[in-house]
């Protein structure tokens, strides 16, 4: 479980259009790295090459590499497929699959995988992810009710015990909370602490403060400009990025003097 | 179409009833219209059925032995009942594994180049009169199909459907089966498709995050969502194939009901009435409007049961 990212000189496109540009960074295994950045910086485009999920898109291409534990993601004769379950992937609106129960929900990434789950393991498997999503209390006793019965805050943990099911080596969350009440988000945030001690997450964020509260290491992206890539501007410890910062353009963007 | 009146009355009566409590004066025209709309659609029903009931009740009360065939109302209408049932029954199975797979195709695996010409070339099967795949089916079908027949009835005679002699001219109800499930390909598929690509890209992702394959995230992501949507296509091209006239009249050499799908013989409701509904009077009249409806009940039977499977499993559709 856990392991570090290393990516090297990755150029993600869409089609023609070259979306980011040359970012190099690694990720510690067991911790936490938020990225943050303007809107359209290529945040999103970037998070999801991390699991190849950006190549589902029609004409999306990617050149580089990307390491994982020293593998490469992207290297010949690699699985999408297989990488994906290795890497989960929390989206920015809950989307806990509409048809399934709650159960149905935390195990359908399993049942994929290892088919025949005996009924306990199954049962073993579905409440320690609900607990490690902080779950478990609201939903034990409806556990086969339908998933988009819950609240939305309850339906994005819903979606991180799904991915943490799996047992994955990596998590990513595209904006976890940007569709969250205060409370639901501090519940996440929460969450997001404990799950470092297990899991390398990585998140995108627009807000600071909670850049600020949940990550170890901060990456800023920026864009020159519209039609222009994206690229990794600064990548250091959170507290430096966020109060001493080396390059201007971070600064300006953490102290809200932007654009 | 038999189900698109009373849907439609539906779809329209919802909104028409939500817009009536905020209503502006724009709301209010729209309510009032959809309200008409809604009420004409179910007046034309109403009146169509009490047509049918008033013209049919002669053969309901008619001295058994004046009906055709001499046994009454029951004998004369059972075999065709059953005979629609079975061109039907071949058309869906057949078709609906087609359908639902090119529309498939078209929608999660085809380069979108190939995929939107085929979406092209099933609206254009859409489009050919049933007449024109009745010729098909009788001169072209029928024919290459017969050594087909024989040799079904040679190998695999001892199955009751496939019993011989196989009919010579290939005008069996399996042929009629066939032509029809061409005729109602293009209804499934192009409404599969149109569902299909309605499934949220939000759950399609968010099976793929999990790592399922692309078949696995279609029946993860795409297939629950599609359902209901699904039956209720399926459901359409069983009401066309139940109403279906032209195409089983030119390619069925019809005659009693048999079990053996590669003999001639069985009919079709619908093929009864056209075929002799010309030269009927009198209580021939009455006999033939009352099989119409008894086909009338039975497309309305199996929009019920389509509607009640769909909404069985409402409360896991999303729609909350
Ligand atoms: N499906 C797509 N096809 C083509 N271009 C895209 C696509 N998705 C994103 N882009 C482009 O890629 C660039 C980066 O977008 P991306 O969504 O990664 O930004 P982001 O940093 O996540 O922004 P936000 O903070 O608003 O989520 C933008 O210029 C965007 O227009
Ligand atoms: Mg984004």
């Amino acid at each position: 479980m856990s392991k570090r990212i290393d990516v090297k000189d990755l150029n993600v496109y869409y089609g023609d259009f070259r979306a980011v540009e040359g970012v190099n960074i690694s990720v510690a295994p067991r911790s936490v790295t938020a990225f943050i950045g303007p809107s359209g910086c290529g945040k999103s485009t970037f998070l999801r090459t991390l699991n190849r999920m950006h190549e589902v898109l029609p004409g999306a291409r990617v050149e580089g590499q990307v390491l994982l534990d020293g593998d490469d993601l992207y290297g010949p004769g690699v699985d999408p497929v297989a990488v994906r379950s290795h890497v989960g992937m929390v989206f920015q609106r809950p989307n806990p699959f509409p048809t399934m129960s709650i159960r149905d929900n935390v195990l359908a990434g399993v049942k994929l995988n290892s088919k025949r789950l005996s009924k306990s393991d199954a049962d073993e498997l579905l409440e320690s992810s609900l607990r490690g999503a902080n779950l478990w209390n609201e939903v034990k006793d409806r556990l086969d009710k339908p998933g988009s019965g819950l609240s939305g805050g309850q339906q994005q943990r819903l979606c991180i015990a799904r991915a943490i099911a799996v047992k994955p080596d990596v998590i990513l969350m595209d904006e976890p909370c940007s569709a969250l009440d205060p409370i639901s988000t501090l519940a996440v945030e929460d969450l997001i602490n404990e799950l470092k001690e297990n899991y390398t997450v990585v998140i995108v964020t627009h807000n600071m403060q909670q850049a600020a509260r949940v990550s170890d290491k901060t990456a800023f992206f920026n864009i020159a400009g519209t039609g222009k890539p994206g690229k990794l501007i600064e990548y250091a410890d959170t507290s430096v990025i966020f109060n001493n910062p080396s390059e201007k353009a971070t600064e300006d963007y953490v102290s809200g003097r932007f654009g | 179409m038999t189900t698109a009146p009373p849907r439609q009355a539906e779809r329209a009566g919802v909104p028409a009833a939500i817009a009536a409590q905020d209503s502006p004066r724009g709301d209010k025209v729209f309510s009032t219209l959809a309200l008409t709309a809604g009420c004409l659609i179910l007046a034309v029903l109403f009146g169509v059925a009490v047509f049918l009931v008033v013209q049919a009740i002669p053969a309901f009360t008619a001295d058994p032995a004046d009906i055709q065939g001499g046994k009454g109302f029951l004998a004369y209408i059972a075999p065709i009942v059953i005979g629609t049932v079975i061109a039907a029954a071949i058309a869906l199975v057949i078709a609906t594994p087609i359908s639902i797979g090119v529309a498939l195709f078209i929608t999660h695996f085809a380069p979108r180049r190939i995929a939107s010409a085929l979406g092209y070339v099933i609206d254009l099967l859409a489009a050919i009169p049933s007449v024109i795949y009745g010729a098909w089916g009788a001169s072209f079908l029928a024919r290459e199909i017969s050594p087909a027949y024989v040799w079904l009835a040679e190998n695999a005679g001892w199955i009751p459907i496939f019993s011989g002699p196989a009919s010579a001219t290939g005008k069996t109800i399996l042929t009629a089966g066939i032509v029809l499930s061409v005729m109602v390909l293009p209804i499934i598929t192009s409404l599969s498709r149109e569902i299909f690509l309605q499934t949220p890209k939000l759950h399609e992702e968010a099976a793929l995050a999990l790592g399922a394959t692309r078949w696995e995230m279609i029946k993860m992501a795409v297939f629950p969502f599609a359902r209901p949507g699904v039956v209720s296509a399926i459901m359409l091209g069983l009401g066309r194939a139940l109403g279906e006239t032209m195409a089983v009249a030119l390619v069925l050499s019809s005659g009693a009901l048999t079990v053996s799908l590669v003999q001639s013989g069985n009919q079709t409701i619908a093929a009864e009435i056209a075929l002799n509904f010309p030269e009927a009077s009198g209580l021939k009249v009455a006999t033939l409007i009352a099989a119409g409806l008894v086909l009338f009940v039975i497309t309305l039977a199996v929009n019920m049961v389509a509607r009640w499977i769909i909404s069985r499993h409402k409360e896991f559709s999303g729609a909350n």
